[in-house]
């Protein structure tokens, strides 16, 4: 039997007359107050984000670039350039990784870069070691960022291109990046496996490469050298006279020369980083790989209202209320949304849509979690996974209702039916924070435990177990009663000292910066942003097989 | 007409043989196809694969590519008349059109020669006898020396006689070939020489005529018509005023400024000198004429002319037809008094040449065409298509751009904007320079005369600034290319509509910057075009101000244009990618960008290291070689001789030195700016 399996066409231009009635969404009043003010709001968020990824797109600094490039050598950011095709998106991940996590040691983009663009029409994961940030060398985020790469390229099958330009472990975080299963050495454990599941992986190696490093190049299908500026070694000069007194150039002991005429560990010869990016290219080429999405393919039509009414509607306040198949309908394809269980479960909002062409599932958060709404999250989810239809997670959760009647309801096996279900499905999960994401509500709407194939946040949302109020009141709960065992007073100013470190924390660390910096996500993205970044995560999930999904026991 | 005399029998053609190539072969071929006369065309080694054999029903090799060996074997020629059964050659123009020998060669075979008895030739060919007939029959003439004493004495005495400036031209020559002009006694020696040694190469005689050189002349040329009853019309006159290197360039008929009466004399004067000599066939008596429009008989060529269809757009006549009817036996389809002169029509010859180097003939291949869309009043007569190669062996003609209009005015205007639709890459081409020549305001008025070209050289050749919206379209189009090769990559998957392919440059929470350098004319610009999404951009050329801007890329009829909208102002041009190369368009010229190609490229390939010594101006083949290994030579002392479009080029030492080594041999054939000899200077030691 033949094993191609077709792509479905569907020309959605040619519609029935009365076809259209599906589309959603309402005209916004653009110049009422509340959706004005929202727009500025949002507006600003927007522009912060934008002026920190400004500041984070310079890398290690101008000294540190100018000496970087005195040398001859591209930045990575231009080698990325030069390396995906001319008119390419770059989809990037994690552009704030490493922000604030080393006090006064700033680690821009985590000082490696990583996302997808397109190789010699390929869509191929990228992961630059930025030589201006302290050498290119890994610091325990950088370790991080470089694994969610590769993992991403793993999950959706996705050839690895490695800029390599990096002096390796950073020494005084050693503890933090040598030893434990998710660290260093499981770069080199994730090209062997990847390599032998067929994902190939090249390197082009631009500057040192230096002991552990030297397994990138080493461990590669096929790897690139420039000459008289790549080096791969397990030990450099200084460590091979300390060990053996021999003296020896960087470049004799581990040169372009002799590793692709004598050594063998590389295989192309580059006179430049132009010509080794080229190379790469070339090496990509030459994989012969075929995308085949296995799913029905439409021409994408853009949604009928514009992108960035989403600032006037949803604005910078998680607590109010709007409608989010206003935002629905200014994500999918002609804004057209065939909604599945309207009238049921109202507070989740489910239902079939396409972006770019793409058929995708809808899980929109429109209110807390009540059983209904629980349980038909779960049946859409099997819908999904029968069909094979990618999945989207539009989160704005304060959690799971609560109370006797919602206890007495069975929330708790409810709300277990859609983890099972959000947990175990194979197809794509895309998740986009998009408002709040609190407690279990995260996990029912596919947070990062749950494996989506990426999320991303809006730099309007906030993620924490529970609110900082709520937190704080629990915990002020718990001493008052405390001191109502002890008998002793608790005074109003005793529960403001108690609440106030405890709401700045949770304002802290719920924030967006605080979350993409550690990497929870893989980017914080403009909210305008949102059916783009959607799309070519999409386009990049389907370049792996929708696999068919096996479910838990849904307690019943 | 009168077909009563003598009434030779009629002999209807049913099929030719063509012994010509390129577009007058191809002009040819429509015609007797249009009549439903077979064609055979002929083909040198070279041609296998050219317009002409392809179109005609069936094709016989002569030979090797040189023209000596292929297009002027009369053997040749003849032995595939009788192969396939030909019953008439058609000489087309040039090669053995005006070959007295070929034509009675053809009489004494049975084969019909499409064109004039070999005596009218004969007569006609010889520039003195023909001048001697003409006066006979009341022709105006320009007194010279005609003389059999070739002496270089009896010719020095001769021109001091006529006086200066003079005109010493072969007597068997045509075409500016074997001619040259001495202003001054003292450059009378070098110039009698120079034109003995072309005359020699390309008519194998030397027989010089001397004429006076009459001063700010126009050339107006008549196309006369005879058939086999002594039937004689004229269509008009031509003038081909305007010339470079002596060679026609723009032809127009009828002439600009000529009075009915003038005319009327011209025609009449044509007619009696094709009478004087027999005339049968196609014709044109070439006439100078000066300002107050007196003229004088110069030469007939006694052939079917290059310039032809400008006759036939103003009397809407097919001459090739004619030629095939009076070759048949027929009398002429029109007496003089059912011709009449209808509008006004232009001929622009694109040729492969640099008209920035002098006119240098070029070759190459045509790697990109784009013609002006052929209609009743627009005619593209060419024998090449795009991929062809304008070869080093013959004519470095391209094509024939004739257009028509009810008067001079229109026809010109249609002439520039047809120009403009002629796009041309991959060779040098003189499309901008008669861009230049048909809008210049002297050429608008009529002004015209065989200097034209010299006068208004400086307006001819404006040194024009490649501006910012070039530059930016260039760059523009060549990022809005690869946006459609990336889209086009698609097919390679299966994934039609990936948004990889639909948001451009697009990146995360930032703008993609792209810094491009582009050279244009020596100069390099650094562009930075910021993608902003939606097909709008921002664009800094230089030191200019950054711009906002929209660019779009559009493809019609297999013509891509870029249009750029800044400030309200939209600019377009067609555009044409190659190599890395970006070539637009505009309607007033042509602008040839080179993007920056990576170091690597050339650090890798051989790449062209130039060497000190003397290059080939332009392909062709080496003819001569005048030093040794080892020979020391001075600045400017001749190198070797090299023929390239049958005119020699001496190459001299471009600085004192020692010859180290000559590359080449006689007869070899080389490229432009091959290296012809290695050469160590010993200058500046």
């Amino acid at each position: 039997m033949c094993n191609v399996k077709r792509v479905v066409l569907i020309s959605s231009r040619n519609y029935y007359a009365n076809d259209n009635v599906v589309s959603i969404g309402t005209d916004q009043d653009r110049n009422s107050e509340t959706f004005q003010d929202n727009y500025d709001r949002m507006a600003v968020l927007v522009s912060q984000l934008k002026q920190n990824i400004h500041k984070i797109q310079e890398g290690g600094g101008a000294k540190a670039t100018q000496r970087h490039k005195s040398r001859g050598k591209l930045l990575a950011r231009e080698r990325v350039e030069a390396l995906i095709d001319p008119s390419s998106p770059f989809l990037e991940f994690s552009q704030l990784a490493g922000k604030g996590l080393y006090g006064s040691d700033e680690v821009p983009a985590g000082g490696v870069i990583t996302g997808i663009g397109r190789i010699m029409g390929n869509e191929c994961v990228i992961v630059a070691n930025d030589a201006t940030v302290k050498g290119g060398s890994y610091y325990p985020i950088t370790v991080k960022k470089h694994l969610r790469a590769q993992e991403i390229a793993e999950q959706n099958r996705l050839p690895c291109v490695y800029l390599v330009d990096s002096g390796g472990a950073n020494l005084p975080h050693q503890a933090e990046i040598f030893p434990d299963r998710e660290h260093f050495g499981r770069i080199f454990y994730n090209q062997a496996n990847m390599s032998a599941k067929g994902i190939s992986q090249i390197a082009v190696v631009l500057g040192s490469c230096t002991a552990g490093g030297a397994y990138v190049p080493a461990m590669a299908d096929e790897s690139i050298i420039v000459r008289k500026q790549g080096t791969i070694f397990l030990a450099g000069p200084p460590l091979v006279k300390a060990a053996t007194g021999e003296e020896i150039s960087a470049e004799e002991l581990g040169g372009a020369d002799l590793h692709c005429s004598k050594s063998g560990v590389t295989d192309h010869y580059a006179v430049d980083d132009l010509h080794a990016l080229h190379l790469a290219r070339r090496a990509v080429g030459n994989l012969n790989l075929v995308k085949k999405p296995d799913i029905s393919l439409a021409q994408p039509e853009e949604p009928l209202y514009p992108a960035d009414d989403i600032y006037g509607i949803v604005g910078d306040n998680v607590k109010k209320n709007y409608d989010i198949r206003e935002v629905i309908a200014r994500i999918v394809d002609a804004s057209r949304f065939d909604e599945f269980k309207a009238k049921y479960g109202e507070t989740l909002v489910t239902g079939f849509a396409r972006i770019h062409g793409y058929p995708v599932g809808i899980i929109a958060n429109n209110g807390v979690l009540f059983a209904e709404s629980s349980m038909k999250g779960a049946h859409f989810v099997e819908l999904c996974c029968q069909r094979r239809i990618p999945l989207i997670f539009l989160q704005n959760i304060t959690g799971f209702m609560v109370g006797r009647e919602a206890e007495a309801g069975g929330i708790a096996k409810h709300g277990a039916k859609l983890v099972t279900a959000v947990a175990c499905a194979q197809v794509p999960k895309l998740t986009v924070l998009v408002g709040g994401s609190y407690g279990a509500g995260n996990y029912g709407m596919c947070g990062r435990a749950y494996s989506p194939r990426f999320l991303y946040m809006w730099p309007n949302s906030r993620i924490s177990v529970m609110g900082g109020e709520q937190a704080a009141g629990v915990l002020a709960q718990i001493s008052q009663e405390q001191r109502k065992r002890e008998g002793k007073q608790w005074t109003a100013e005793e529960e403001k000292a108690l609440k106030d470190p405890i709401l700045k924390k949770y304002d802290v660390e719920g924030s967006p910066y605080y979350s993409s910096a550690r990497l929870w996500d893989d980017g914080v993205i403009d909210p305008a942003d949102t059916r783009k970044v959607l799309a070519l995560s999409l386009s990049a999930a389907l370049n792996a097989p929708i696999p068919s999904t096996k479910f838990g026991i849904f307690r019943m | 007409p009168n077909a009563t005399k003598a009434a030779p029998k009629v002999t209807p053609l049913s099929k030719i043989l063509i012994a010509n190539r390129g577009e007058i072969a191809c002009r040819v071929i429509r015609s007797a196809k249009r009549l439903g006369i077979q064609t055979v065309a002929v083909y040198s080694d070279a041609d296998r694969n050219a317009m002409h054999v392809a179109m005609a029903d069936s094709a016989i090799r002569l030979g090797p590519a040189p023209s000596v060996e292929s297009y002027l074997r009369q053997d040749k020629v003849l032995e595939a008349a009788f192969k396939t059964g030909a019953q008439a050659i058609h000489p087309g123009y040039g090669f053995l059109s005006e070959n007295v020998e070929f034509a009675e060669l053809c009489s004494k075979e049975g084969i019909i020669f499409i064109g004039p008895p070999a005596s009218a030739i004969r007569d006609m060919g010889i520039k003195s006898t023909s001048k001697y007939i003409m006066s006979a029959a009341g022709v105006p003439v320009i007194h010279g020396y005609h003389g059999v004493d070739q002496t270089d004495e009896k010719l020095r005495h001769e021109a001091e006689k006529i006086g200066f400036p003079l005109m010493i031209k072969a007597v068997r020559g045509g075409g500016g070939k074997g001619m040259r002009i001495a202003l001054t006694p003292s450059e009378f020696e070098n110039q009698l020489e120079s034109a003995k040694r072309e005359a020699q190469k390309s008519f194998g005689d030397q027989v010089m005529l001397l004429e006076r050189y009459v001063e700010r002349p126009r050339h107006v040329e008549v196309q006369v018509f005879g058939d086999k009853y002594d039937n004689y019309v004229y269509l008009f006159e031509r003038d081909c005023s305007v010339q470079r290197r002596h060679q026609k360039i723009i032809e127009e008929a009828p002439g600009p400024g000529i009075s009915n009466e003038t005319r009327k004399q011209l025609g009449e004067a044509a007619v009696r000198a094709a009478r004087a000599v027999g005339y049968v066939g196609a014709g044109t008596v070439e006439f100078i004429m000066d300002p107050q429009q007196n003229f004088f008989f110069m030469e007939m060529n006694t052939r079917l002319q290059v310039e032809h269809p400008v006759s036939e757009m103003i009397t809407n006549t097919d001459l090739v037809e004619w030629q095939l009817r009076v070759a048949s036996g027929e009398p002429l389809p029109l007496d003089q008094s059912q011709i009449h002169l209808n509008g006004h029509a232009f001929e622009a010859r694109i040729y492969a040449e640099e008209p920035k180097n002098n006119f240098l003939p070029g070759a190459g291949p045509l790697l990109h065409l784009t013609t002006p869309k052929p209609s009743s009043d627009v005619r593209v007569e060419t024998g090449v298509a795009q991929g062809d190669v304008v070869s080093v062996f013959y004519d470095p003609m391209i094509a024939k751009l004739v257009v028509w209009s009810i008067d001079r005015a229109s026809a010109l205007r249609k002439l520039r904007s047809c120009l403009s639709e002629y796009n041309i890459v991959g060779l040098n081409s003189n499309v901008d320079f008669l861009m230049h020549l048909s809008s210049h305001p002297k050429f608008i008025e009529g002004d015209v005369h065989t200097d034209f070209i010299t006068q208004h050289h400086g307006d001819l050749f404006p040194s024009k600034p490649v501006t910012d919206s070039l530059v930016g379209q260039a760059v523009l189009a060549s990022i809005l290319n690869e946006i459609n090769v990336s889209s086009s990559q698609q097919g390679s998957t299966s994934d039609p509509y990936s948004p990889f392919a639909s948001y451009p440059m697009s990146r995360l929470n930032h703008t993609y910057q792209k810094n491009v350098k582009i050279t244009c004319q020596d100069n390099t610009y650094d562009v930075r075009v910021t993608s902003c999404e939606n097909g709008l951009y921002k664009l800094k050329v230089g030191q200019s101000e950054e711009i906002d801007v929209s660019a779009k890329l559009s493809v019609s009829d297999n013509v891509t244009s870029i249009e750029l909208s800044a400030n309200g102002e939209i600019s377009k041009s067609r555009v044409v990618f190659l190599n890395g190369n970006v070539h637009l368009f505009t309607k007033d010229g042509s602008v040839a960008f080179a993007m920056e190609k990576p170091s690597f490229l050339t650090s890798l390939g051989q790449g062209s290291i130039k060497q000190g010594g003397a290059v080939a101006p332009m392909p062709g083949i080496i003819e001569k070689i005048l030093v040794k290994d080892g020979e020391e030579v001075k600045l400017g002392q001749p190198l070797l001789v090299m023929i390239a479009m049958k005119m020699e080029y001496i190459i001299r030492a471009p600085e004192s030195g020692v010859v180290q080594k000559v590359n080449y041999k006689v007869g070899d054939s080389v490229a432009k700016n091959a290296a012809l000899v290695r050469f160590v200077s010993t200058d500046k030691k």
